[in-house]
């Protein structure tokens, strides 16, 4: 057995109001291919991101352990400096500048500040060929594809003299091609001695090549599996991801469903920027009235380009299909047809999509609908101070006053801002984008409550989430999303967690 | 008191309320200051009737583009252009009175619809081409300078006829016909405040009767008897000259009209919000690119208001006119608390930081400081001015 290169010790780290690593370990031997396991939330990427120094020494507590040095980063060149390299999942590259400029962007190969073009160019050469890629060193990094973007990535952490190298979800946008690619290149390197850490939830790929496993669930190591001794199943691993008590983090619910309000039909949207690429493909589904509709799926599904498409047509090119809105063809190809048809979108990233962040909570509540508090384009301030009082009493918003800018509150009261702000414009469809993204366990269970109190008033609910076990807690029936399409559709007496990933493993598997 | 508590009312304390205060008027009071002092180094001529009325006068055009400019900062967008325009408004418009004996108020709407569809077809490139505001609008500040030395091939155009130089020169007239002080005026402020005053005090009753925060009753009386003595000081200043010029009553409808639009209705809110974050306005219904395009020709006609009050002030259409006016315009914006990416300012921030440039503009320039000078100082209190809001910013 081969000594450890990384050891992280009980590593803790808060966050205001929720403890997103508590006590984790993680030990990495010297030379192996290390798989980092766990849904999204799980605490992977914090993890990482306090091993790379993002999160700098001090604002943790733990230790970490590098070639059996105590290490205290500060920045992430500290421990670039000591060979760890973390390549992210939106990768760091500059579209307009070439591949050798970008390889050593902030390593120049210069003398007195003057760059040595030869000197870049055949080191450039030497690492695309240690990459295998054929590419001639001055191609522009917006010229070449995501799968070769992602080897001039590698072709960088090479050039730092790397000895362990950290991909975040390498093989995401990646086909098959692609993807074996480059598996293979980590295989080679760790024949070579360079160990890696591989956060993935492909575990298809996992099971290929990793030779050791660990765990994660909310914030806490469950297990590190030894691949090379014992064959480990997916569904083993899994169960470690999701297998948790599920009482109490849902509070009940009694649906009732009545008839059919929303039939999507032959849905297809295209990518902004390449018009060729299908985002969502071909996909139909019927919601019904006073039902909680789940939409699971990994990131870069098209979930969410599906609901933002559906939303005004907010999201890409070339959009077809038929909505039949309570037996009817409607027209939502913009967002005002679409919330006076009675949709809404809470958006996902509430900060850059929900919210204005420099106004107060009124003015946020009151800007879907600003016509039921105004006559004759005059905004009506005291109607608009009553129902946002409203608001915030019945959804608990913690704040000093409905006059709070939106900006300094926490991220479970912005959410209930954004939630207010949508049911002030009195819709018939809420769609939820992860509605409970970064927020603490009791401000979900609030959010939670508020779904299931609008079914109960007879509203249709479409909630797209990453997080298993919440599709679970609260849907009443569940679509799994895959590369744009629909691969599977359950109800929730027979959903499980096990058979969600399924579905979206055969079809990475094929 | 309990009730008070469990609706989450709390009474501001003293402190709390001069601090919010001081910071939401620090511009004024620094407005004040700068009056205050300028006053005693010049031996008490800067709030002389005579100088207090030129100092409108000459600065009634940069009034006027600031609350448009305003607008279009806040909605995340800039124009430079501004100052082309008024030259090229004021070129048209001599050429067509002058040249062509066109009758002034055929010439003032034409003029007016000009400014518009200037603004407008800059709009277009901003908000529907994705242009940045900046690219176009330095495009439309040579284009229109360009403009300007065509239709005048060169040279000066002037004078106007009188009935025009009238908008810049003329006074409202004295229905009372008073001897030393010009009593239509006092009339107009006493109205005016006899009405603010109502509102004010029918607002505060009607928060009061839903339950509603309310400042204390002193703060309420505080605070108007000290907009009372100044707005009747001010009139007096001026009645004791002659008057209030025809360009402080156009000023005065345009600031009353835009803080109205820009606090309470739906496009005001609208603009804000596009402002503060595009996106989200756009996803909450608003129609973005229509309210960018339609800022920019807002602030296009206020331009050309502008290029005539100007134009008939100097009673000749210059090749020059308006130079540099933009750097004013919008210095006067920031000064007065706007944002540079959007989404904060208001229209009476706007006209008090034009005001505080103007002031040290006529101040300087009695003193005897040379033009040299006045430019540094003024670049300074700009960036002072900035600091001073991003300082505030970042302690909050």
């Amino acid at each position: 057995m081969s000594k450890a290169i990384l050891e992280m010790r009980n590593i803790t780290k808060t966050f205001p109001g929720v403890k997103a690593l508590d006590n984790v370990n993680l030990t990495v031997k010297e030379g192996e291919i290390h798989a980092l396991v766990g849904e999204n939330g799980a605490g992977k990427s914090t993890l990482m991101k306090v091993l790379s120094g993002i999160y700098p020494a001090g604002d943790y507590e733990g230790d970490i352990f590098f070639q059996d040095h105590k290490c205290q980063f500060k920045q992430i060149s500290d421990s670039e400096h000591l060979g760890i390299v973390i390549i992210h999942q939106e990768l760091a590259l500059i579209p307009f500048l070439s591949i050798a400029e970008n390889i050593f962007l902030g390593n120049e190969q210069h003398r007195g500040g003057v760059i040595n073009w030869d000197k870049t160019q055949v080191k450039a050469l030497e690492l695309l060929k240690l990459v295998g890629l054929n590419e001639s060193p001055d191609t522009l990094i917006t010229n070449i594809g995501v799968g070769k973007q992602q080897l001039v990535e590698i072709a960088k952490a090479l050039s730092k003299e790397v000895k362990l190298l950290i991909l975040d979800e390498p093989t995401a946008t990646l086909n098959e091609t692609d993807s074996n690619k480059l598996l293979d290149l980590l295989v080679q390197f760790k024949n070579q001695g360079i160990s890696s850490i591989l956060i993935s939830h492909k575990l298809n790929e996992v099971e290929k090549i990793a030779d050791s496993i660990t765990i994660l669930r909310d914030g806490a190591t469950i297990e590190t599996l030894d691949c090379t001794t014992q064959k480990i199943s997916e569904d083993h691993i899994i169960f470690g991801m999701v297998g948790r008590d599920l009482t109490h983090r849902y509070p009940e619910r009694h649906s009732q469903i009545g008839e059919k309000v929303l039939d999507v039909r032959n849905w297809t949207v295209h990518h902004p920027l390449h018009p060729q690429r299908k985002v969502v493909d071909n996909v139909s589904f019927t919601l019904n009235k006073g039902e909680v509709l789940g939409i699971s799926g990994l990131m870069g599904s098209g979930r969410t380009e599906l609901a933002m498409s559906l939303f005004g047509h907010s999201y890409g090119i070339d959009i077809h299909g038929e909505v039949i809105k309570d037996g009817k063809p409607v027209n939502i190809n913009s967002v005002n047809k679409a919330i006076a048809n009675g949709l809404a979108y809470v958006t996902e990233d509430r900060k850059t999509y929900g919210l204005i962040l420099d106004q107060d909570i009124k003015d946020n509540i009151t800007l879907a609908n600003l016509e039921r508090v105004s006559s004759a384009n005059v905004v009506d301030q005291n109607q608009e101070i009553l129902h946002s009082r409203d608001y915030k009493e019945k959804f608990n918003i913690k704040c000093s006053s409905i006059l709070q800018k939106t900006l300094n509150l926490s991220g479970g009261n912005q959410q209930k801002v954004v939630l207010s702000k949508w049911l002030f414009a009195n819709p018939d469809i809420l769609i939820l984008d992860e509605p409970t993204r970064g927020i603490d366990v009791g401000a979900k269970y609030e959010i939670y409550t508020i779904i299931n109190e609008l079914a109960a008033a007879g509203k249709s609910i479409i909630l797209v989430s990453s997080e298993l076990p919440e599709i679970l807690g609260v849907c009443d029936r569940i679509y799994v999303m895959n590369e744009g399409r629909i691969v599977g559709e359950m109800l929730r007496k027979d959903a499980s967690q096990e058979k969600i990933m399924k579905c979206i493993m055969q079809q990475n598997g094929e | 008191m309990h009730y008070a508590a469990e609706r989450g009312i709390t009474m501001p304390s003293l402190l709390q309320l001069f601090k919010q205060n001081i910071r939401q008027n620090s511009m004024l009071i620094a407005l004040v200051a700068i009056m205050l002092l300028f006053q005693v180094l010049t031996d008490g001529i800067l709030l002389k009737p005579l100088n207090i009325t030129n100092l409108i006068l000459q600065n009634s055009y940069i009034l006027i583009m600031a609350i448009g400019m305003l607008l279009v900062i806040v909605a995340g967008h800039i124009d430079l252009s501004v100052g082309s325009i008024v030259a090229f408004i004021g070129a048209t418009a001599a050429v067509m009175m002058v040249n062509y004996h066109i009758n002034f108020m055929v010439t003032i709407i034409t003029c007016l619809l000009l400014g518009f569809a200037i603004g407008a077809w800059q709009g277009f490139w901003v908000a529907y081409v994705k242009i940045p505001a900046f690219i176009v609008t330095l495009a439309g500040m040579l284009v229109f300078r360009g403009l300007t030395l065509v239709l005048l091939q060169g040279a000066s155009i002037g004078p106007f006829p009188t009935s025009f130089q009238r908008i810049s020169s003329g006074f409202i007239p004295d229905v009372f016909n008073g001897k030393d002080l010009h009593i239509t005026s006092i009339v107009l402020t006493v109205i005016f405040l006899a009405v603010i005053i109502f509102l004010d005090f029918r607002k505060r009753q009607a928060r009061v009767r839903y339950g509603f925060e309310v400042n204390p009753i002193w703060v309420f009386f505080a605070k108007n008897v000290f907009i009372t003595a100044a707005a009747l000081y001010f009139t007096y200043l001026l009645a004791s000259y002659k008057g209030f010029p025809n360009v402080l009553v156009v000023l005065f409808i345009l600031t009353v009209a835009y803080t109205f639009m820009t606090t309470r209705t739906v496009t005001g809110r609208r603009i804000y919000a596009l402002g503060g974050n595009e996106k989200a306005a756009k996803l909450s219904g608003v129609k973005t690119r229509r309210m960018v395009l339609l800022t920019f020709a807002n602030l296009g006609l206020l331009s050309a208001l502008a290029g005539l009050v100007f134009a008939a002030r100097l009673n000749v259409a210059t090749p020059k006119a308006g130079t540099a006016f933009e750097l004013d315009v919008i210095a006067a914006c920031f000064i007065g608390g706007a944002s540079a990416t959007g989404g904060i300012g208001t229209v009476i921030g706007a006209l008090v930081g034009a005001l505080v440039m103007g002031v040290m503009n006529n101040g300087m320039s009695i003193l005897g400081i040379g033009i040299d000078w006045q430019q540094a100082i003024k670049g300074l209190v700009l960036l002072t001015a900035v600091f001073f809001d991003v300082y505030n910013k970042s302690k909050n």
